[in-house]
C-alpha cells in the first residue's frame, strides 16, 4: 500500500524513538547489576589464578570479598617496575588510561595485537600472615582467534614458577579456543617455569600433549582444534613477561628489594 | 488450541523445520552447539526474539511503509536482541561470556528475518506468535540434538558432567576431535537431513 | 612497509581466516544459493561490494559516534558518553541501507540476476558474514585503511568459497546420490569436507 513520504518519515521516527527508549532503559536499569557482576567476576578470577578458590566452588559475594582480603592490589610503573603508592588501585581505571595519550604510549610491534601500553598497571600481591610475599598476580591480555583474551598470570614469589593462568574475558569459540576456561587445561599450568636459566622467556603452549611439570617445565599442552588461540596464549605470555611488559617489575622483585 | 494454531506450532518441528527444510539459521547451529549449556541458552534467546519480533511486526504490518520495510524489521529485531543480551549479562553472566559474539549474531539469524517476511507480514498477531513459537521449537530441536551429539562424542560430557569415562582420565573413551570442530556439526546436520527425508519422503528434492 | 602489512592482512583474511569456511558465517545463503555457478558468482560479487563499503563506513561510525569519548568533536561536554551498546543497531542500519541500494541498482541494470537471486538478495542484509565482519573490525580496532582491506578480503574469501561449492555441486549432478541425501544434505557434507580442507591454512603464520 502506498503511503505519503511524510507518513513514512513520521512512522520511522516513532519506531526509532520507541526502540531507543526500550533499549536505553534496559541498558541503564541493568548496568549496575552488570557492573557488580563484572567486578565480582574479576575478583573471583584473581582468586582462581591465585588458587585461593577452586573452579567448582560456588561462593556468595560476601565470601568472595572475604577471601580477597589477603590480596593487595598495587599500581606499578611499567617502565621502571617501581610501585607507585600515590595512585589508588581501586579507583584506577586501566581501560581508560590505556586510551589516553597522556597516560599511555603506542606499543611496539607485537603478535598479540596490543596497540597501546599503559604507563601504569594494577598488579596483585599475595602475602601470608608474616607479611612475606607468596605470589604475584599479573594482568595479561592478547589476541586469540576471534577476540582479545583478558586474564591473570600467577607467579610464585621466586618470580619464575607459574602458579596458574586464568582468563576472565574472551570471545573464543565455545568448545575450541573457549577451552582456555576448562579446569583440566588450567590444571596443566601450576609448576611450570616461565624463564630458563638465562632469564629468557621460554614458556610456550605446544601442539599435542606435554609431559608433567617435572618432565617439561617450559611447555604446556595445546588446545585441541584451537591452534590459533593456543598460539595467542604463547604470544601474550612472551610479550608480558618480556621487556615491554612486566620484566622491570619482576627484576625489581628479584633484587629482593622489599616492596615499599 | 484450535487446529490451525496447533498446526502452526507443530509443523516447524518436522514438516517444515527452519534448519533442515527452509535452510535458515544455520550459522549459529554450527557455532554454539559444542556444548549443551550454550545451545540451550541460545535456543531460549532465539525463541524470545523470534516470538516477540513476529508479534510486533504482525501488529504493525498494515502500517509499515513498504519503502522502509526491511530497516524497520531490522530495527525491531536488533532492539529485542540488545535487550536479550543485556538480560543475559545481568542475570546469566558466566554463560553470556561463553556465548560472546553469537548473541549479537542472532540479529542476522535468517530465521527471524525470514519468518517476519514470510509469515508475520501477512498474518494476524496471534497466529504470528504461534508461528514464532513453532519455528523457535523447530530450531531448538535441531540445536539440542546437535549439541547433545557434539558434546557427548566430542568431550564425553553432557552439561559439563562426565558421562563417558575419558581415556585421559583412565577410562576407555577417546574424545572425537572432529565433533568439536564445525565440520563435525556439518556432518551431524547432514545426517539429520538424511534421516528426516527418509522418514518424510515428500521433502526429498528433485534432481539435486 | 605499509603495503606489506596490508598485503599480509589481505592474504590472511582470504585464506587463513576465510569468512565462510573458517568462521562459518554467511552459511544460509552459502548453502542455498550454491546450486549454479552463475548465481553463486552474482551473489558473491554482491557480497564483495557490500562488505567493501559497509566495513569502512561502520569504522567511521564507531570511531566518531559510538566509542567512549568520541563525541568530543560535537561538543566537549560529551566526552563521557559511551554509546557502544547502540552498535548493533547502527551497523545493521548502514548494512540495510547499502543492500537496499545494491538491490535497486541490480533491478535497474541487471534484472536477470535480480530475479535469479530472488529472496536471497535482501537476505544479504542479514547475512551473518556482513554483520560479523563489522563486529570483528570493532573488536580488533582496525584503522580505516585496514577496514577497507579487511572488507574486501572477507568478501573475496566468501566469494571463493561459494563459487568453489557451486562448482562441486554442479558436478555432483552426475553422481548417484541417495534420494534423501540429495541437495541440502549433500551440500552440508560437502561444506564439512571443504572446511576440513581449509583447516590446513590455519598453520600459516604471516
Amino acid at each position: 500500500m502506498q503511503h505519503s513520504s511524510l507518513y513514512t518519515i513520521v512512522f520511522a521516527g516513532i519506531v526509532c524513538v520507541v526502540c531507543a527508549i526500550l533499549v536505553s532503559s534496559s541498558v541503564v536499569s541493568l548496568s549496575t547489576l552488570q557492573q557488580t557482576n563484572a567486578a565480582l567476576d574479576k575478583r573471583k578470577n584473581v582468586l582462581l589464578a591465585a588458587g585461593l578458590v577452586q573452579p567448582s566452588e560456588k561462593l556468595t559475594p560476601a565470601e568472595l570479598n572475604d577471601r580477597f582480603r589477603v590480596i593487595e592490589p598495587v599500581v606499578i610503573e611499567m617502565a621502571t617496575g617501581m610501585i607507585v603508592p600515590e595512585i589508588d588501585p581501586s579507583s584506577f581505571n586501566q581501560r581508560k588510561s590505556v586510551n589516553d595519550p597522556k597516560t599511555s604510549q603506542v606499543a611496539p610491534p607485537n603478535s598479540s595485537r596490543i596497540s597501546r601500553l599503559p604507563n601504569h598497571t594494577v598488579v596483585y600481591q599475595v602475602f601470608n600472615d608474616s607479611r612475606e610475599l607468596q605470589m604475584i598476580i599479573l594482568p595479561i591480555e592478547g589476541y586469540g582467534l576471534w577476540s582479545t583474551l583478558y586474564g591473570f598470570l600467577a607467579l610464585g614469589a621466586d618470580t619464575k614458577t607459574i602458579r596458574g593462568l586464568t582468563y576472565y574475558q574472551h570471545g573464543e569459540t565455545p568448545g575450541l579456543g573457549g577451552e582456555v576456561d576448562n579446569p583440566s587445561w588450567k590444571a596443566r599450568w601450576p609448576g611450570r617455569v616461565a624463564f630458563d636459566d638465562n632469564g629468557q622467556v621460554v614458556i610456550e603452549v605446544i601442539k599435542g600433549r606435554a609431559g608433567s611439570p617435572q618432565e617439561s617445565p617450559y611447555q604446556v599442552d595445546g588446545l585441541a582444534g584451537a591452534t590459533i588461540t593456543s598460539r595467542g596464549v604463547t604470544n601474550m605470555l612472551q610479550f608480558w613477561l618480556g621487556k615491554n611488559g612486566y620484566r622491570p617489575y619482576l627484576e625489581k622483585l628479584r633484587e629482593k628489594q622489599p616492596p615499599s | 488450541m484450535n487446529n490451525l494454531a496447533r498446526k502452526t506450532v507443530l509443523d516447524p518441528l518436522f514438516e517444515n523445520n527452519p534448519i533442515t527444510l527452509q535452510v535458515l539459521g544455520i550459522c549459529s547451529a554450527l557455532a554454539v552447539t559444542t556444548k549443551m549449556e550454550t545451545s540451550m541458552v541460545m535456543c531460549g534467546a532465539v525463541i524470545f526474539v523470534l516470538t516477540f519480533s513476529n508479534l510486533t511486526i504482525s501488529l504493525l504490518r498494515n502500517n509499515i511503509p513498504s519503502s522502509i520495510r526491511i530497516i524497520i524489521q531490522l530495527t525491531i529485531i536488533s532492539s529485542l536482541v540488545i535487550i536479550a543480551d543485556q538480560f543475559l549479562k545481568a542475570y546469566l553472566y558466566d554463560i553470556s561470556k561463553q556465548l560472546s559474539v553469537f548473541v549479537g549474531l542472532i540479529i542476522t539469524n535468517c530465521i527471524i528475518m525470514g519468518r517476519a517476511e514470510a509469515f508475520a507480514m501477512q498474518n494476524e498477531p496471534t497466529m504470528s506468535l504461534m508461528d514464532g513459537l513453532g519455528n523457535g521449537f523447530g530450531y531448538s530441536l535441531v540445536l539440542i540434538a546437535t549439541g547433545f551429539l557434539r558434546e557427548l562424542l566430542g568431550a564425553g560430557k553432557l552439561f559439563g558432567y562426565k558421562v563417558l569415562p575419558l581415556a585421559t582420565e583412565g577410562g576407555w573413551y577417546t574424545p572425537n576431535g572432529m565433533m568439536v570442530t564445525s565440520a563435525g556439526a556439518f556432518f551431524i546436520i547432514g545426517g539429520f537431513i538424511w534421516a528426516l527425508r527418509t522418514w518424510k519422503k515428500d521433502q526429498v528434492e528433485e534432481e539435486g | 612497509m605499509i603495503l606489506e602489512h596490508y598485503l599480509s592482512l589481505m592474504v590472511k583474511t582470504i585464506f587463513v581466516e576465510n569468512m565462510a569456511l573458517a568462521f562459518f558465517l554467511g552459511m544460509c545463503s552459502f548453502v542455498a544459493v550454491s546450486k549454479k555457478v552463475s548465481t553463486a558468482l552474482g551473489l558473491g560479487l554482491a557480497v564483495i561490494f557490500v562488505l567493501t563499503v559497509t566495513v569502512p563506513m561502520n569504522n567511521i561510525l564507531f570511531n566518531f559516534v559510538l566509542k567512549e569519548g568520541s563525541l568530543v568533536w560535537l561538543h566537549p561536554n560529551l566526552a563521557t558518553y559511551d554509546l557502544t551498546f547502540l552498535g548493533f543497531l547502527c551497523y545493521i542500519g548502514t548494512i540495510a541501507a547499502m543492500v537496499q541500494i545494491v538491490e535497486m541498482t541490480l533491478d535497474r541494470f541487471v534484472p536477470t540476476l535480480y530475479s535469479a537471486l530472488g529472496v536471497f538478495l535482501p537476505l544479504i542484509a542479514v547475512n551473518c558474514a556482513i554483520l560479523g565482519a563489522s563486529l570483528f573490525m570493532v573488536e580488533r580496532d582496525y584503522s580505516f585503511g585496514e577496514s577497507i582491506v579487511f572488507g574486501l578480503g572477507s568478501g573475496i574469501g566468501w566469494f571463493l568459497a561459494i563459487v568453489a561449492l557451486a562448482s562441486i555441486r554442479e558436478r555432483m549432478r552426475y553422481s548417484n546420490v541417495p534420494p534423501a541425501l540429495r541437495g541440502l544434505g549433500m551440500t552440508f557434507i560437502l561444506t564439512g569436507l571443504m572446511a576440513i580442507g581449509f583447516m590446513a591454512f590455519s598453520g600459516i603464520q604471516l
